[in-house]
């Protein structure tokens, strides 16, 4: 049960939070112009990292939210969390 | 007559209070502050259980949690029954009844104690081995084999108990209460930390507080008297909570720990009644300070299982703490100096030592000095080859070890004795820190594994962290607590240490026998029964990782998780197949270190509490005219109302016949409300449904189809334009949560530049939907001011409007494809609204209908249900709803998807209507669709999604899911069923009506 710290609320129990996956997957803006293959590639292709992944996360019982996230998945420390829009403060 | 081993005083008893309990139907008598085993070793009864496997007898083995052998079921055949208690943590009380467990007849004569016999055919793995083939008999072996491997009875009653959650935040927590425990919670709270310290046994001391000889002193006292003052200091600190009988099951990442604190377990049952029995403390501490401490190791020779062998450790505890001698010839094992330490309180209570078996050739220690003293023989370079005496140990037989400690050596010696203690060193109970996510290191010189990482802001002190002698234990937690508290000094640094335990000691994980290998039934894993040639068996089949070894053989699945034996296994596979200890690793510790009874777990979550239900405002209305009632996600909605003595089906044929020939009304306040408001509101909505909205007028409604960026149907409903920038979307009353998440998603994600405002108004409105031939006429007597001619109010359309004083929104839609109103009003007025409307409508036969009757009337109508008639595998085009999908947007959620290779194949499954040849034949929901039952094996077309007796068609008429079911209009298919096959034709999925000529009658 991680601590996190929401960028518009601060520390709160995992509990109030739903994770949402791979960030920086941005939707196409023309996805009509794409082939199967690329159309397929934003639709179901995710890394699923051992180690520094960058994700999504809503606070859907608090401030509903989203935001992102850096976390460790081997340990589950979490580097650094940011807005949506926001450059990721690590790399 | 059974005989008194109570010796002296024990530190733990109040010899003034004697308790009465039976054990196996027998009275025996305790006192305050026994526990069960050492009661029951008082009275000379070691022989409490039988194996897992072989129904060997075995005895009290430990003096705490980790004790393998001496599970019992308490209070059988009562509501309180709770089976696989350890009876080393059992404090008894007067009326206390235990009995052995997996035993039958009775544990003195147990009929599987034949598999001991059978055991060259029961060799690891001969479970899995044996009844694989054939496969399809699995199931009947299964039903044996657990029979006769029973692990205790769960109770058949409702468990008369309550028990509760509790959070708690605490700066400090510290877990143990041993000396280096106390050292922690003391200078913690002392130093201003609001601290929390938590002790799995009543009493808090750990081992040190019965450590009364004059070999360990703190300032020239004996370290039990030290301690004892530290305790009474302690209780007095302001911030310093300190909790009992409360062990920790759990310790997750981020420093949440769950702990299981016991209130009642220890009383007679009568005083029982209204008291929390157990809590499950929920604890997010900042700092936590594991003080664990550390189990005593077995040794692994032949026959080292029988009753009357006890760890060294247990012996002193039983003298020192309880005042009980285990037997009254006593012969202690050891590798290392710790059985001296229980030699001398053995001989201080007056209790015989025959002679001490040493595994060391050289022995330079103030307590081998002080036993060799009282004249008590000592083997040096020792060790048991083996083991004599069924139900109670009798007889042992000894070698002097080669100097390579590898085999035995010089010729036997035989001594008797009726209770054995052995000692095989310590294994740090590291379980908490590992459970955390901490990994470990190992040591060679004492080969023992020890905390390395901390994963998050915790210490492990004392001997769980492998500080052994009392000086170690003092000096490191000392320095440990500073750094960890970021404090200047503790109160601990210049303490006086006299600690004669010499740290010596001879390691060897599988002793060496005079008998042939296999011959040998050297036990590792007592409670399960795997055996040294077990795991050496499984290294020779090839097994090589821990975890697989531990699976085959079982080894540490037991209930008590291997806390014993564990530190063996891997011993043994570390010499067998040449690798290092440190290299093997640990098997993975899991929660919960101890277990925890189901009560605790779910604590107040039972009953009508088990999940949370909600209920509609007109809820109570419902319950009053008796509907019977369907949960739909958290919602309980009314599902029929039966009249008298109708079943369902009854009450649904009386419900749709009304609904479509007079009048019905339906609660919907349970449909999911979204308020949507912005400039960009309707560019919002063409982005995220499949048709187009720009162009709906104010004050009308359209439904709409929503979809996944896959292409796939995801939730529908209508929504009204309410102004030029405000719109009322409704969802399923399951997806409402998901869909008010999925449209955020996208707002604040994927286009932040629209502005728009999402807000979830479900619970603020009640609906209340009628329809029928009557229900223009019921409405317009409801609310006389508004104007409900076609011409001024049409289908699909919606008006503002008062009832008396009350705000109500009306709109003109329809889901059973009659002539049909909602009227939408702030919550709190539903019920009386929708009375008003019961009383208006009894002329017209207003009858209320639930949710299988609507259900029906929209399969007539041909609508769908999102999640009934569609999974997450159907495109609006297999749904045949093309009409929905817009050709001229240029985006939309799940566009692109829709001409994907895989959603244009033309033989995907489609909706289609089923009729069936038999018109009162009614199809059953989820049946298989062929077409030839020839075929082997035969081929699944699809499957039936709704289907009911339709009364207002007088026929059966089913939706389902056909492969290529768009073009097989007409054609005949079966529905196999287990006795007969259906013969069925596929049709439109619109039964009823068309043309809708009834919406605008």
């Amino acid at each position: 049960m991680f601590i996190i710290h929401c960028p518009f609320c601060g520390e709160r129990e995992q509990s109030e939070f739903k994770s949402g996956g791979e960030a920086h997957i941005v939707r196409p803006r023309q996805p009509t112009e794409l082939s199967d293959d690329e159309w397929a590639e934003y639709l179901f292709m995710r890394k699923n990292i051992k180690g520094i992944q960058f994700e999504r996360w809503n606070h859907a019982h608090g401030c509903r939210k989203w935001f992102n996230m850096v976390r460790d998945t081997s340990n589950d420390e979490i580097k650094a969390v940011y807005k949506m829009g926001e450059k990721p403060p690590i790399k | 007559m059974t005989k008194n081993l109570r010796v002296k005083t024990g530190k733990a008893i109040d010899e003034t209070y004697r308790i009465s309990f039976k054990f196996n139907g027998t009275t025996y008598y305790g006192f305050k502050g026994d526990t069960l085993s050492s009661a029951l070793l008082a009275n000379d009864v070691h022989l409490v259980g039988r194996s897992f496997k072989y129904h060997r007898p075995r005895g009290i083995m430990t003096a705490g949690s980790e004790e393998p052998n001496a599970i019992v079921q308490l209070h059988d055949n009562s509501s309180r029954t709770e089976p696989n208690v350890r009876a080393t943590e059992v404090e008894i009380y007067e009326g206390l009844e235990a009995s052995s467990q997996n035993c039958w007849p009775s544990v003195k004569f147990d009929i599987g104690g034949i598999n001991n016999f059978l055991s060259p055919l029961l060799p690891a793995g001969f479970y899995y081995k044996t009844f694989m083939w054939p496969a399809s008999f699995w199931e009947k072996y299964e039903y044996f084999i657990r029979r006769s491997a029973g692990l205790g009875k769960s109770p058949k009653e409702k468990d008369p108990d309550v028990y509760e959650h509790k959070y708690i935040h605490c700066d400090v927590l510290v877990i143990g209460s041993g000396i280096s425990g106390i050292m922690s919670a003391k200078t913690a709270a002392k130093n201003g930390f609001k601290t929390l310290l938590v002790e799995e046994k009543p009493n808090l001391g750990g081992s040190t507080i019965y450590q009364n000889s004059d070999f360990f002193k703190i300032n020239n006292q004996n370290s039990s008297s030290w301690l004892e003052k530290e305790l009474n200091e302690i209780k007095k600190l302001g911030n310093l909570e300190i909790k009992t009988r409360t062990s920790v099951a759990a310790f997750h990442g981020y420093n949440f720990l769950l702990a299981r604190e016991n209130f009642t377990d220890h009383l007679p049952i009568e005083q029982r009644s209204n008291k929390t029995r157990q809590k499950l403390l929920k604890i997010r501490a900042k700092k936590v300070i594991t003080a664990t401490g550390s189990i005593e190791r077995p040794m692994i020779f032949d026959n080292n299982d029988r009753p009357g062998i006890l760890l060294s450790s247990a012996i002193k505890k039983y003298a020192d703490f309880f005042g009980v001698a285990s037997g009254e010839e006593n012969i202690l094992f050891t590798n290392n100096d710790s059985a001296y330490e229980t030699a001398i309180s053995l001989i201080q209570k007056g209790i015989k030592i025959k002679a001490i078996i040493d595994n060391r050739e050289y022995v330079d220690s103030k307590l081998h000095y002080e036993v060799e003293k009282n004249n008590i023989k000592i083997f040096k370079g020792y060790t048991i080859t083996d083991t004599f005496g069924y139900k109670r140990i009798n007889k042992i037989s000894i070698k002097q070890l080669s100097k390579d400690g590898q085999k035995v050596v010089g010729s036997k010696i035989n001594l008797s004795c009726d209770c054995l203690g052995v000692s095989g060193g310590w294994t740090p109970a590291v379980h908490l820190f590992t459970q955390s996510g901490g990994k470990l290191k190992f040591r060679e010189e004492d080969q023992v594994f020890i905390p390395n990482i901390y994963p998050s802001d915790q210490l492990s002190v004392g001997s769980c962290n492998g500080d052994f002698t009392l000086e170690e234990i003092l000096k490191n937690t000392s320095k440990s607590l500073k750094e960890f508290l970021n404090i200047e000094n503790t109160e601990y640094e210049n303490l006086e240490i006299l600690s004669s335990f010499n740290k010596s000691k001879r390691n060897i994980w599988l002793l060496p026998s005079d008998k042939v290998f296999g011959k040998t039934k050297s036990f590792v894993d007592y409670q399960n029964d795997a055996t040294a040639k077990d795991i050496k068996l499984a290294l020779r089949e090839g097994f090589r990782s821990i975890e697989h070894v531990k699976r085959y053989t079982t080894t540490g699945m037991g209930t008590d998780q291997g806390k014993l034996g564990n530190m063996h296994a891997l011993g043994i596979i570390s010499e067998t197949a040449g690798a290092k200890m440190g290299e093997l690793g640990t098997t993975t510790f899991r929660p919960p270190y101890t277990p925890l009874t189901f009560g605790t777990i779910v604590g107040r979550n039972v009953g009508e509490f088990f999940d949370i239900f909600r209920k509609t405002p007109i809820h109570n209305w419902h319950v009053k005219n008796k509907a019977e009632f369907e949960n739909v996600g958290q919602w309980k909605r009314a599902w029929y109302y039966p009249k008298k003595n109708e079943n369902m089906h009854q009450a649904v044929q009386r419900e749709s016949k009304a609904a479509r020939e007079s009048a019905g009304i339906l609660d919907a306040s349970t449909l999911g409300k979204i308020d949507i408001q912005g400039t960009d509101a309707s560019e919002f909505l063409n982005r995220v449904y499949t048709n187009a909205w720009s162009k709906l007028a104010i004050g009308k409604c359209r439904y709409g189809l929503m979809l996944n960026e896959d292409g796939m149907v995801y939730d529908d409903g209508v929504t009204t334009r309410l102004d030029e920038n405000h719109y009322i979307m409704t969802t399923t009353t399951g997806g409402a949560a998901n869909v008010m998440a999925k449209l955020e998603d996208y707002l604040q994600t994927e286009w932040p530049e629209l502005d728009v405002y999402l807000t979830s108004v479900t619970d603020h409105f009640a609906t209340v939907s009628i329809c029928g031939p009557s229900s223009k006429k019921i409405v317009s007597e409801v609310i006389p001011d508004l104007n409900f001619s076609d011409e001024s109010f049409p289908h699909m359309s919606f008006k503002n409007a008062k009832i008396g004083k009350i705000n109500c929104r009306v709109m003109r839609i329809s889901f059973t494809g009659e002539h049909s109103y909602e009227i939408n009003v702030q919550a709190n007025y539903g019920k009386s609204v929708w009375e008003k409307c019961m009383e208006v409508g009894k002329d017209y036969n207003i009858t209320p209908y639930g949710t299988e009757t609507m259900h029906l009337l929209r399969a007539e109508k041909g609508f769908i249900i999102v999640g009934q008639d569609t999974d997450a595998t159907m495109t609006p085009i297999d749904l045949q709803m093309d009409w929905i999908v817009s050709k001229k947007k240029y985006d939309f959620i799940g566009k692109r998807s829709l001409y994907r290779s895989d959603t244009i194949k033309e033989d995907r499954k489609q909706l289609v209507g089923l009729i069936t040849d038999n018109p009162n034949e009614i199809l059953e929901e989820g049946a298989q669709i062929v077409a030839d039952i020839n075929k082997s094996p035969i081929e699944m077309l699809g499957h039936v999604t709704s289907s009911y007796y339709s009364p207002n068609l007088k026929k059966s008429i089913a939706l389902g899911v056909v492969r290529g079911g768009k073009n097989m209009m007409g054609q005949k298919l079966i529905v196999p069923m287990e006795k007969k096959n259906i013969n069925v034709t596929v049709a439109d999925p619109v039964f009823l009506d068309k043309e809708n000529k009834r919406l605008n009658a």
